[in-house]
Protein backbone atom coordinates (compact mmCIF):
# COMPACT_ATOMS: atom_id res chain seq x y z
CA UNK A 1 0.00 0.00 0.00
CA UNK A 2 0.98 3.53 -0.35
CA UNK A 3 -0.14 7.55 0.06
CA UNK A 4 -1.31 8.20 -3.24
CA UNK A 5 -1.16 12.27 -3.43
CA UNK A 6 -3.48 13.23 -6.80
CA UNK A 7 -6.00 16.00 -8.19
CA UNK A 8 -8.96 14.79 -8.96
CA UNK A 9 -11.15 16.70 -11.30
CA UNK A 10 -9.62 19.81 -9.43
CA UNK A 11 -10.33 18.42 -5.68
CA UNK A 12 -7.39 17.20 -3.99
CA UNK A 13 -7.04 13.37 -2.74
CA UNK A 14 -5.42 11.61 -0.72
CA UNK A 15 -5.40 7.44 -1.28
CA UNK A 16 -3.84 4.73 0.66
CA UNK A 17 -3.97 2.29 -1.94
CA UNK A 18 -2.26 -0.56 -4.00
CA UNK A 19 0.42 1.24 -5.98
CA UNK A 20 0.10 -0.82 -9.03
CA UNK A 21 -3.69 -0.57 -9.14
CA UNK A 22 -4.95 0.46 -12.64
CA UNK A 23 -6.20 3.84 -12.21
CA UNK A 24 -9.77 2.62 -14.10
CA UNK A 25 -10.21 -0.06 -10.96
CA UNK A 26 -9.50 3.58 -8.21
CA UNK A 27 -12.25 5.82 -10.00
CA UNK A 28 -14.40 3.22 -10.27
CA UNK A 29 -14.00 1.07 -6.75
CA UNK A 30 -12.17 3.95 -4.85
CA UNK A 31 -13.78 7.34 -6.15
CA UNK A 32 -16.91 5.85 -7.47
CA UNK A 33 -16.52 7.68 -10.50
CA UNK A 34 -18.14 5.58 -13.09
CA UNK A 35 -18.12 7.74 -16.17
CA UNK A 36 -15.12 6.67 -17.79
CA UNK A 37 -15.84 3.07 -19.02
CA UNK A 38 -14.33 -0.28 -19.35
CA UNK A 39 -13.53 -1.49 -22.74
CA UNK A 40 -10.59 -3.96 -23.87
CA UNK A 41 -8.05 -3.66 -21.05
CA UNK A 42 -5.28 -3.74 -22.74
CA UNK A 43 -5.15 -0.23 -24.23
CA UNK A 44 -6.37 -1.08 -27.31
CA UNK A 45 -10.09 1.07 -27.26
CA UNK A 46 -10.03 4.04 -26.02
CA UNK A 47 -13.37 3.77 -24.14
CA UNK A 48 -11.17 4.27 -20.54
CA UNK A 49 -9.15 7.51 -21.59
CA UNK A 50 -9.11 10.25 -19.04
CA UNK A 51 -6.68 13.13 -18.68
CA UNK A 52 -3.95 12.99 -16.60
CA UNK A 53 -2.02 16.63 -16.66
CA UNK A 54 -2.33 16.94 -20.64
CA UNK A 55 -2.19 13.62 -21.62
CA UNK A 56 -4.74 11.13 -23.06
CA UNK A 57 -3.84 8.30 -21.03
CA UNK A 58 -5.68 4.86 -20.96
CA UNK A 59 -6.64 4.47 -17.51
CA UNK A 60 -6.64 0.29 -17.43
CA UNK A 61 -3.15 0.13 -18.16
CA UNK A 62 -2.03 3.24 -15.86
CA UNK A 63 -1.14 2.25 -12.32
CA UNK A 64 -2.03 4.31 -10.45
CA UNK A 65 1.33 5.43 -8.80
CA UNK A 66 1.54 7.10 -11.99
CA UNK A 67 -0.74 9.59 -11.35
CA UNK A 68 0.62 10.55 -7.96
CA UNK A 69 1.48 14.47 -7.67
CA UNK A 70 -0.56 15.03 -10.81
CA UNK A 71 -3.88 16.61 -12.03
CA UNK A 72 -6.48 13.66 -13.55
CA UNK A 73 -9.74 14.63 -15.35
CA UNK A 74 -12.08 12.55 -15.91
CA UNK A 75 -15.64 12.93 -17.56
CA UNK A 76 -17.23 14.37 -14.51
CA UNK A 77 -14.73 17.12 -14.54
CA UNK A 78 -15.45 18.41 -17.92
CA UNK A 79 -18.43 20.48 -16.09
CA UNK A 80 -21.10 19.45 -13.48
CA UNK A 81 -23.95 20.20 -15.70
CA UNK A 82 -22.95 19.03 -19.48
CA UNK A 83 -22.14 22.84 -20.79
CA UNK A 84 -18.74 22.10 -21.57
CA UNK A 85 -18.42 23.21 -25.41
CA UNK A 86 -17.66 19.53 -26.19
CA UNK A 87 -20.58 18.71 -24.49
CA UNK A 88 -22.72 20.93 -25.97
CA UNK A 89 -21.61 20.08 -29.10
CA UNK A 90 -22.06 16.13 -28.70
CA UNK A 91 -25.33 17.07 -27.81
CA UNK A 92 -26.12 19.56 -30.80
CA UNK A 93 -24.67 16.81 -33.08
CA UNK A 94 -26.45 13.57 -31.16
CA UNK A 95 -23.37 11.92 -31.27
CA UNK A 96 -23.71 9.04 -28.93
CA UNK A 97 -25.68 5.70 -29.92
CA UNK A 98 -25.20 3.32 -27.35
CA UNK A 99 -22.49 5.89 -25.61
CA UNK A 100 -20.46 3.37 -24.43
CA UNK A 101 -17.24 4.91 -25.66
CA UNK A 102 -18.03 8.66 -25.88
CA UNK A 103 -17.03 9.61 -22.78
CA UNK A 104 -13.13 8.36 -23.75
CA UNK A 105 -13.98 10.33 -27.25
CA UNK A 106 -14.35 13.62 -25.06
CA UNK A 107 -11.60 13.06 -23.08
CA UNK A 108 -8.93 12.51 -26.68
CA UNK A 109 -11.08 15.50 -28.11
CA UNK A 110 -10.43 18.07 -25.16
CA UNK A 111 -7.10 17.26 -25.53
CA UNK A 112 -7.25 17.56 -29.00
CA UNK A 113 -8.28 20.96 -28.84
CA UNK A 114 -5.79 22.04 -26.25
CA UNK A 115 -3.25 21.07 -28.18
CA UNK A 116 -4.73 22.20 -32.04
CA UNK A 117 -7.53 24.46 -31.31
CA UNK A 118 -8.84 24.23 -35.10
CA UNK A 119 -8.01 21.12 -36.09
CA UNK A 120 -8.35 19.67 -39.51
CA UNK A 121 -10.43 16.77 -40.23
CA UNK A 122 -6.98 15.03 -40.69
CA UNK A 123 -5.75 16.01 -37.23
CA UNK A 124 -9.20 14.64 -35.61
CA UNK A 125 -8.68 11.70 -37.65
CA UNK A 126 -5.27 11.18 -36.31
CA UNK A 127 -6.63 11.90 -32.44
CA UNK A 128 -8.76 9.63 -32.28
CA UNK A 129 -7.85 7.27 -33.99
CA UNK A 130 -7.45 5.00 -30.89
CA UNK A 131 -10.74 5.61 -30.00
CA UNK A 132 -12.97 2.64 -30.88
CA UNK A 133 -16.73 3.26 -31.72
CA UNK A 134 -18.76 0.11 -32.50
CA UNK A 135 -21.78 2.03 -33.47
CA UNK A 136 -19.50 3.67 -36.21
CA UNK A 137 -20.28 7.13 -34.86
CA UNK A 138 -17.20 8.59 -36.45
CA UNK A 139 -18.77 11.26 -39.22
CA UNK A 140 -20.80 12.36 -35.89
CA UNK A 141 -18.00 12.79 -33.99
CA UNK A 142 -15.70 14.34 -36.32
CA UNK A 143 -18.76 17.37 -36.87
CA UNK A 144 -18.82 17.47 -33.16
CA UNK A 145 -15.31 18.10 -32.88
CA UNK A 146 -15.34 21.08 -35.48
CA UNK A 147 -18.71 22.57 -33.18
CA UNK A 148 -16.77 22.15 -30.15
CA UNK A 149 -13.94 24.05 -31.67
CA UNK A 150 -15.87 27.16 -33.04
CA UNK A 151 -17.26 26.48 -29.44
CA UNK A 152 -14.24 27.15 -27.78
CA UNK A 153 -12.91 29.42 -29.94
CA UNK A 154 -16.20 31.92 -29.87
CA UNK A 155 -15.11 31.91 -25.62
CA UNK A 156 -17.77 29.10 -25.07
CA UNK A 157 -15.11 27.89 -22.61
CA UNK B 1 21.94 -17.51 -37.69
CA UNK B 2 21.06 -19.42 -34.69
CA UNK B 3 21.04 -18.17 -30.97
CA UNK B 4 24.07 -20.57 -29.78
CA UNK B 5 26.26 -19.97 -33.07
CA UNK B 6 25.88 -15.85 -32.50
CA UNK B 7 26.38 -16.27 -28.69
CA UNK B 8 29.32 -18.37 -29.60
CA UNK B 9 30.37 -16.10 -32.27
CA UNK B 10 30.34 -13.37 -30.18
CA UNK B 11 32.63 -14.83 -27.35
CA UNK B 12 35.19 -15.88 -30.16
CA UNK B 13 35.03 -11.68 -31.72
CA UNK B 14 35.57 -10.60 -27.99
CA UNK B 15 38.06 -13.36 -27.48
CA UNK B 16 40.02 -12.96 -30.92
CA UNK B 17 39.83 -8.82 -30.18
CA UNK B 18 41.47 -8.83 -26.79
CA UNK B 19 44.06 -11.32 -28.12
CA UNK B 20 44.99 -9.34 -30.66
CA UNK B 21 45.04 -6.09 -28.75
CA UNK B 22 47.49 -7.90 -26.08
CA UNK B 23 49.72 -9.24 -28.77
CA UNK B 24 50.06 -5.93 -30.48
CA UNK B 25 49.93 -3.92 -27.86
CA UNK B 26 47.38 -1.36 -28.73
CA UNK B 27 43.45 -1.43 -28.21
CA UNK B 28 42.29 -0.73 -32.19
CA UNK B 29 42.83 -4.24 -34.42
CA UNK B 30 40.43 -4.00 -37.49
CA UNK B 31 37.62 -6.19 -37.51
CA UNK B 32 34.71 -6.05 -40.59
CA UNK B 33 33.07 -9.22 -38.70
CA UNK B 34 32.97 -7.69 -35.18
CA UNK B 35 29.79 -5.77 -36.69
CA UNK B 36 27.01 -8.82 -37.50
CA UNK B 37 26.18 -9.52 -33.93
CA UNK B 38 24.98 -6.30 -33.49
CA UNK B 39 23.32 -6.42 -36.48
CA UNK B 40 21.80 -9.40 -35.80
CA UNK B 41 20.28 -7.05 -32.47
CA UNK B 42 19.04 -4.31 -34.40
CA UNK B 43 17.35 -6.32 -37.13
CA UNK B 44 15.44 -8.15 -34.45
CA UNK B 45 11.80 -7.29 -33.91
CA UNK B 46 12.46 -5.37 -30.48
CA UNK B 47 14.25 -2.76 -32.34
CA UNK B 48 13.52 -2.89 -35.94
CA UNK B 49 9.93 -2.25 -35.19
CA UNK B 50 10.83 1.33 -34.21
CA UNK B 51 13.89 1.98 -36.41
CA UNK B 52 12.07 2.52 -39.66
CA UNK B 53 10.72 5.47 -42.21
CA UNK B 54 6.98 6.18 -41.39
CA UNK B 55 5.13 5.35 -38.89
CA UNK B 56 5.70 2.53 -35.89
CA UNK B 57 5.75 -0.91 -36.17
CA UNK B 58 4.55 -3.81 -34.05
CA UNK B 59 4.53 -7.31 -33.61
CA UNK B 60 6.87 -10.09 -34.15
CA UNK B 61 6.01 -9.41 -38.39
CA UNK B 62 6.36 -5.72 -38.09
CA UNK B 63 3.18 -5.15 -39.28
CA UNK B 64 1.68 -1.42 -39.02
CA UNK B 65 0.71 -0.58 -35.16
CA UNK B 66 -2.56 -1.27 -34.23
CA UNK B 67 -4.87 1.63 -34.08
CA UNK B 68 -3.31 3.72 -36.75
CA UNK B 69 -0.65 4.58 -34.84
CA UNK B 70 1.25 8.20 -36.31
CA UNK B 71 4.81 8.95 -35.77
CA UNK B 72 4.07 12.67 -35.34
CA UNK B 73 7.34 15.41 -35.40
CA UNK B 74 9.44 14.33 -32.22
CA UNK B 75 8.61 10.68 -32.41
CA UNK B 76 6.50 10.41 -30.25
CA UNK B 77 3.16 10.57 -31.70
CA UNK B 78 0.17 13.47 -32.48
CA UNK B 79 -1.65 14.96 -29.66
CA UNK B 80 -4.51 12.97 -27.33
CA UNK B 81 -2.37 9.88 -29.26
CA UNK B 82 1.00 9.65 -27.59
CA UNK B 83 3.20 6.76 -26.70
CA UNK B 84 3.40 7.28 -23.08
CA UNK B 85 -0.37 7.20 -23.13
CA UNK B 86 -0.62 3.61 -23.64
CA UNK B 87 3.40 2.51 -22.95
CA UNK B 88 3.87 2.57 -19.01
CA UNK B 89 6.92 2.33 -18.01
CA UNK B 90 7.44 -0.93 -17.76
CA UNK B 91 5.73 -3.81 -19.82
CA UNK B 92 2.82 -5.05 -18.81
CA UNK B 93 2.58 -8.54 -17.69
CA UNK B 94 -0.94 -9.11 -19.27
CA UNK B 95 -0.64 -10.78 -23.00
CA UNK B 96 -1.15 -8.26 -26.11
CA UNK B 97 -1.51 -5.17 -23.49
CA UNK B 98 1.62 -3.20 -24.78
CA UNK B 99 5.14 -3.48 -23.83
CA UNK B 100 6.73 -0.42 -21.51
CA UNK B 101 9.90 1.92 -20.54
CA UNK B 102 9.81 5.42 -19.52
CA UNK B 103 9.93 7.47 -22.42
CA UNK B 104 8.41 5.55 -25.23
CA UNK B 105 9.25 6.89 -28.43
CA UNK B 106 10.31 6.50 -32.11
CA UNK B 107 13.34 8.17 -33.49
CA UNK B 108 12.48 11.89 -34.55
CA UNK B 109 11.02 12.31 -38.28
CA UNK B 110 14.26 14.15 -38.72
CA UNK B 111 16.28 11.38 -37.70
CA UNK B 112 14.59 8.42 -37.92
CA UNK B 113 17.55 5.90 -37.84
CA UNK B 114 15.87 3.73 -40.01
CA UNK B 115 17.97 0.34 -40.61
CA UNK B 116 15.11 -1.80 -40.78
CA UNK B 117 15.25 -4.01 -43.65
CA UNK B 118 19.17 -2.98 -44.54
CA UNK B 119 21.87 -4.66 -44.50
CA UNK B 120 24.47 -5.30 -42.05
CA UNK B 121 27.20 -2.47 -44.01
CA UNK B 122 24.89 -0.46 -44.05
CA UNK B 123 23.16 -0.57 -40.63
CA UNK B 124 26.85 0.15 -39.41
CA UNK B 125 27.41 2.83 -41.47
CA UNK B 126 23.82 4.93 -40.75
CA UNK B 127 24.41 4.36 -36.93
CA UNK B 128 27.90 5.66 -37.56
CA UNK B 129 26.46 8.53 -39.36
CA UNK B 130 26.44 11.51 -36.73
CA UNK B 131 23.97 13.76 -39.51
CA UNK B 132 21.30 10.32 -39.06
CA UNK B 133 22.19 8.96 -35.42
CA UNK B 134 21.07 12.12 -33.47
CA UNK B 135 24.82 13.86 -33.62
CA UNK B 136 26.06 10.53 -31.59
CA UNK B 137 29.42 9.65 -30.97
CA UNK B 138 30.58 5.88 -30.70
CA UNK B 139 30.99 6.49 -27.15
CA UNK B 140 27.49 8.12 -26.92
CA UNK B 141 26.22 5.18 -29.25
CA UNK B 142 27.72 2.57 -26.31
CA UNK B 143 26.15 4.27 -23.58
CA UNK B 144 22.69 4.35 -25.68
CA UNK B 145 22.88 0.43 -25.78
CA UNK B 146 23.89 -0.05 -22.41
CA UNK B 147 21.66 2.13 -20.35
CA UNK B 148 18.58 3.90 -22.34
CA UNK B 149 16.09 2.57 -20.84
CA UNK B 150 13.82 2.39 -24.17
CA UNK B 151 16.52 0.15 -25.42
CA UNK B 152 17.15 -2.21 -22.11
CA UNK B 153 13.58 -2.86 -21.98
CA UNK B 154 14.03 -4.44 -25.69
CA UNK B 155 15.00 -7.78 -23.13
CA UNK B 156 11.84 -7.39 -21.65
CA UNK B 157 9.14 -7.13 -24.14
CA UNK B 158 6.46 -8.12 -21.42
CA UNK B 159 4.49 -11.85 -22.82
CA UNK B 160 4.36 -13.00 -26.18
CA UNK B 161 7.42 -11.24 -27.45
CA UNK B 162 10.76 -12.35 -29.07
CA UNK B 163 13.76 -11.51 -27.18
CA UNK B 164 16.88 -10.15 -28.97
CA UNK B 165 19.50 -13.02 -30.23
CA UNK B 166 22.00 -12.18 -27.26
CA UNK B 167 21.37 -10.95 -23.71
CA UNK B 168 21.70 -7.39 -23.15
CA UNK B 169 25.47 -8.12 -21.32
CA UNK B 170 27.35 -9.87 -24.34
CA UNK B 171 25.46 -6.79 -26.55
CA UNK B 172 27.07 -4.62 -24.90
CA UNK B 173 30.38 -6.84 -25.06
CA UNK B 174 29.65 -7.32 -28.66
CA UNK B 175 29.23 -3.67 -29.07
CA UNK B 176 32.16 -2.76 -26.99
CA UNK B 177 34.56 -5.32 -29.29
CA UNK B 178 33.10 -3.46 -32.49
CA UNK B 179 34.70 -0.09 -30.71
CA UNK B 180 37.81 -1.34 -29.55
CA UNK B 181 38.42 -3.23 -33.00
CA UNK B 182 37.83 0.10 -35.44
CA UNK B 183 34.07 0.06 -35.52
CA UNK B 184 34.81 -0.95 -38.97
CA UNK B 185 31.67 -1.66 -40.79
CA UNK B 186 31.02 -4.88 -43.44
CA UNK B 187 31.13 -3.94 -46.47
Amino acid sequence: MAAITITVNGEARTLDIDSAMPLLWVLHETLGLTGTKYGCGIAQCGACTVILNDNAVRSCVTPIARAHGKRLTTIEGLSADATHPIQRAWLAEQVPQCGYCQSGQMMSTAVLLAAIPDPTDADIDDALTGSICRCGTYMRIRRAVHRAAELMQGGGR
Amino acid sequence: MTSARLRWYTVAIIASAMLDASRRGQAQVASPHAFEPIAAVLSSPRCGNCHITGDALQGEDGRPHSINIRRGVDGRGTPAMRCGNCHQDVSSLTPHAPPGAPDWRLPPAATPLAWKGLAAGDQCRMLKDKTKNGGRTLADLLDHMSHDPLVVASWNPGPGRSLPPLSHDAFVQAFKAWIDTGAICPE
